[in-house]
């Protein structure tokens, strides 16, 4: 059991490759904030596509996971782009890390609290007491949603795994809907069986995944900071529109990282990415950072004491989707 | 004459018998062979559950005996340790005699709860495990690895109950399967019992996993584990252990069977299933059951090739005597109904060459001493009644032809008799006279007449003889020949019928009668005399005047009263007066609905037409009565004389 804990190295997937063309390419990194999957199918299939070389960028996409935390690999400035939600870049931001978001790619947020229709629950007032699984660091959302309807509940600390809820140990679980959702339908249970709440019909959609680097890097580097959201951008567009070949690509990267996982749960995971990336009814352009979804989630955490001053959206934000 | 329906032959017997025999007999035999196939594919799949049963629950209660007996120690221990407080080398000593005393088991800890072991440290959980043939000691917990937010620590804690771990790898231990059970215990602070830690044993699954993989009895067979969340732990496939479940199998299939039996197996039930295709590359089926203590369930699968290998080598056997003796019973069938139905067609051919008239045709005899020479013989006998009962008709034919042409050349004759030249005294201006007889289909008995006796008078008549046809036509006959022969100048109307109906009797063996009227013209004066026989009364038409019925004395019929007594009246003519005689032909003449003409009508068209000379009001009394009948078939004989007083011509001019 320990000796899953032990840190295996970072490892490098980008391979230089030959330069195909005269300009010169800049090596950048980039760190995904998880461990390979479809969640991250757009960089995947940028890279393998070669839109980052086609934008000048000699990219290593290294290992994520939860030894290497991208807040601080980003904060100690061990990597050139990273992602994370939202509300994490904020806080770093408020703790004194100079990050920049330059392109949010989740516009709707795929968290959500779920439960068994059989434990009685039907709606967030009847989680009053019962024993409700949180992840450390994802405590905001779950938080201003519990306030929102005035609820208390028994917060129990939540693992890698949702066997504590599957096994009855809690009442209600966190989830993403793109990936704990679906392991929990993996594990048997039908759909008809759970009841999931989404915070974003809560009036709480924070905004997840964006791509962040450090103000310094975009100051040094503007140009290239764009050119990397859109050959990211690009890559998203690419992996929607061809489904099967991302998750070859997605399947193979998790084969390498020997990660468990399977095929149906990565396909679950990339169409639930288009859902909320590509929400229906939005109208934000893909990679943009709106400013009112900006000051929900800043606003709620300096509610919730998480941050002392809001930092400006101008400062925290800048636009690489159009062209300059 | 019969047609041909013997000859119209489109499906032979032979055909149809052949076709219901064979059919009936792969309705039988299939219906035989399929009850034996499936009777047989269910009992071997019987015999294969209970088989799988056997092995399976025995192979169960090893695997459960042994966890069993892993989970016994650290319950010991956690029970111990919610009594007692160890101190620190107590409690080491208690974890190494605990893997000691269990080869079985890989490792264990002692898991605290944070500050309660050491008021001081976070973290305290100490482990042992086997590393070549000693035990090693490491204490687990620090920043990156919090262990109570680990399932192995956290689920036993929520659930306050012992539990086993799903399985994972363990690299540490050579990349091992291995499980953990997980035993909480509690300390008594103050009255309530406080969670305090849990107490750990990791054991090895590959004693397990090789079980299992034995429990196949066929050589494609296999056996899986799967764990409580449907995680495969073993399967043939090693691309598939912890990466899929059995609901992930199912969900790329779009196998919402397999989903279902995968739940049924979490759910620690028993069962025997069938398997599509995908799941083990060919059908197959499955029987699974549980290992109640960790919650995880083993299925077992049989290749359904493997299973019916034998079925299928049986069924080929049969299927092929099937085929053999089915074409055999088929030669057999055409054999028999071939010599059935040779002498039928040859007796169809006879029959068909009988029908065009050939009935001098020799029909061979059958000697079969069964229904087809019975049939052979009776179509013989047939064949000789028929020629005899053709003979007779070609005889009877000619008779009939014969009396029937006799009878139109009666009929001939009959009109013959009557006078049908008009006008038939052109010299005689002082009156006119017309007559018609419109007979009907039969030969009828209806007579009119009238001559001159001498240059100044006119005897005429009319009658109707009782019956139809030829003996009618003759008694007409008589009756005309006698009264035309009686009538005389100087004889009055009542005496001539007195002596024709003496006349009449007199032969009269056959009891016909025959009504008359008969008068006698002085067209000179116009004074007729008249006498009556039964028949129907004129009509007397005077112009200006409507239509009267002349008046009529007393008079049987002619010829059954020998001693008949007939009276002669008178009445005068004045010019331009008429008198219309008529049979009852034609005021019973009768419509489509049945209804008589009727004297009305008679009246009325008598009337109407009175101005006309007599041959035209005949013929339009006659065109009434035809317009009145319609397409109603005559029925008897209508006769029409009509009578014109024209006076002297000196008296007209």
């Amino acid at each position: 059991m320990f000796t899953r804990a032990m840190l295996t190295l970072c490892i490098l997937i980008g391979l230089a490759l030959p330069q195909a063309w005269g300009e010169e390419l800049r090596t950048f990194s980039f760190l995904p904030q998880w461990l390979p999957q479809a969640q991250f199918a757009g960089y995947y299939m940028a890279y393998e596509k070669g839109f980052y070389k086609k934008n000048g960028i000699n990219l290593m996409i290294m290992r994520g996971g939860p030894e290497h935390p991208p807040t601080e690999t980003i904060a100690q400035n061990r990597v050139n782009f990273t992602t994370m939600f939202l509300s994490s870049a904020i806080k770093l931001r408020d703790q004194g890390v100079r990050l920049v978001n330059i392109g949010q790619i989740v516009q709707r947020s795929g968290f959500i609290l779920v439960t068994k229709k059989t434990s009685g629950i039907g709606s967030p007032a009847d989680l009053r007491g019962k024993k409700v699984s949180l992840w450390t660091d994802f405590r905001l959302q779950p938080q201003a949603f519990f306030r929102k309807y005035g609820v208390e509940v028994k917060p129990v600390y939540q693992g890698a795994t949702m066997n504590l809820f599957l096994r009855g140990g809690v009442a209600a679980a966190s989830a993403m809907w793109y990936n704990e959702y679906h392991a929990l339908l993996n594990s048997g249970l039908n759909e008809d069986e759970l009841r999931p709440f989404f915070f974003d019909q809560h009036g709480l959609n924070f905004p997840e995944d964006g791509i962040y680097c450090l103000e310094e890097t975009f100051r040094r580097d503007a140009d290239l900071c764009r050119r990397f959201v859109r050959a990211s951008l690009e890559g998203w567009e690419y992996a929607f529109a061809n489904p099967e070949e991302s998750l070859d690509v997605v399947m193979r990267y998790i084969r390498k990282a020997n990660v468990g996982a399977n095929r149906v749960h990565q396909k679950w995971m990339l169409a639930r990415m288009r859902d909320i990336i590509l929400p229906p009814g939005n109208n934000t352009a893909l990679g943009r950072l709106k400013r009112e979804d900006y000051l929900r989630v800043a606003g709620e955490m300096k509610g919730s004491g998480l941050i002392k001053e809001i930092p400006p959206y101008g400062e925290i934000y800048a636009d690489c989707t159009s062209r300059k | 004459m019969p047609t041909a329906p013997l000859a119209s032959k489109r499906r032979g017997l032979a055909f149809k018998l052949s076709l219901l025999i064979l059919t009936a007999t792969a309705v039988i035999f299939t219906a035989a062979f399929g009850y034996n196939y499936i009777y047989s594919r269910n009992q071997i799949l019987k015999d294969v559950e209970t088989n799988a049963q056997s092995l399976t629950l025995a192979a169960v209660s090893r695997i459960e005996t042994v966890l069993r007996g892993v989970e016994k120690d650290p319950s010991y221990l956690a029970h111990a340790l919610s009594e007692n407080k160890f101190d620190r080398r107590a409690l080491l000593g208690r974890i190494e005699v605990l893997l000691n005393t269990n080869p079985d088991i890989f490792g264990s800890a002692v898991a605290f709860e944070p500050y309660t072991f050491d008021p001081k440290s976070r973290y305290f959980a100490p482990y042992y495990y086997r590393d070549g043939g000693s035990l090693k000691l490491i204490y687990l917990g620090n920043k990156l690895y919090q262990y109570f937010f680990w399932d192995w620590y956290q689920i036993p804690k929520e659930l306050e109950r012992a539990v086993w771990s799903e399985p994972y790898f363990d690299e540490g231990a050579g990349n091992i399967i291995m499980s953990t059970c997980s035993i909480p215990f509690s300390r008594k602070n103050g009255e309530r019992r406080v969670f305090t830690g849990i107490v750990t044993a990791d054991i090895s699954l590959d004693w397990l996993v090789d079980i299992v993989s034995r429990l196949s009895p066929y050589e494609s067979g296999y056996a899986f584990l799967i764990s409580q969340s449907g995680v495969f732990v073993t399967h043939p496939d090693r691309e598939v252990i912890m990466r899929e479940s059995i609901f992930s199998v199912a969900e790329a299939a779009n196998d919402r069977e397999l989903r279902e039996t995968g739940r049924a197996m979490i759910r620690g039930e028993t069962g025997f299933v069938a398997l599509k295709k995908h799941f083990s590359g060919q059908k197959a089926w499955m029987y699974y059951a549980p290992l109640p203590s960790v919650g995880w369930s083993i299925g077992v699968v049989f290749p359904e090739e493997a299973l019916f290998a034998g079925l299928k080598d049986l069924t080929r056997t049969v299927l092929i005597i099937g085929t053999a003796g089915f074409g055999l019973l088929f030669l057999i069938i055409v054999l028999i109904s071939g010599t059935i139905t040779r002498p039928l067609r040859t007796l169809a051919g006879k029959a068909a060459e009988i029908a065009r008239g050939n009935l001098d045709i020799e029909v061979t005899e059958v000697k079969s001493n069964d229904e087809v020479g019975d049939l052979s013989r009776s179509f013989d006998n047939m064949k000789t009644a028929l020629k005899k009962y053709i003979a007779n008709l070609a005889e009877t034919t000619a008779a009939k032809e014969r009396y029937e042409s006799e009878l139109k050349i009666a009929r001939t004759i009959q009109m013959s008799f009557l006078p049908k030249n008009f006008p038939p005294f052109p010299e005689n201006i002082e009156f006119d006279i017309y007559a018609t007889l419109a007979s009907a289909k039969e030969v009828g008995g209806d007579l009119y007449d009238f001559f001159l006796l001498d240059k100044d008078h006119l005897f005429f008549s009319i009658g109707d003889v009782s019956g139809k046809g030829v003996p009618a036509a003759l008694f007409m006959a008589a009756a005309k020949t006698l009264m035309k022969g009686t009538a005389g100048r100087d004889m009055a109307p009542s005496e001539v019928l007195s002596r024709v109906n003496r006349e009449l009797c007199l032969e009269n063996d056959s009891m016909m009668f025959v009504t008359v009227f008969c008068g006698m013209l002085n067209f000179r004066t116009g004074e007729v005399l008249y006498s009556n026989a039964g028949h129907n009364p004129p009509l007397v038409l005077r112009p200006g005047q409507p239509p009267e019925w002349l008046p009529l004395p007393d008079g049987f019929l002619l010829g059954t009263m020998e001693d008949s007594a007939y009276e002669t009246r008178r009445i005068l003519l004045t010019p331009g007066e008429m008198l219309l005689l008529y049979t009852d032909g034609v005021t019973e003449a009768m419509n489509g609905e049945k209804a008589f003409y009727y004297e009305e009508r008679l009246i009325r068209a008598a009337k109407d037409h009175e101005q006309g000379s007599p041959k035209e009001l005949v013929r339009e009394i006659l065109q009434s009565v035809r317009d009145f009948a319609g397409s109603e078939p005559q029925s008897d004989d209508i006769t029409l004389l009509a009578l014109s007083f024209r006076g002297r011509a000196e008296n007209r001019s």
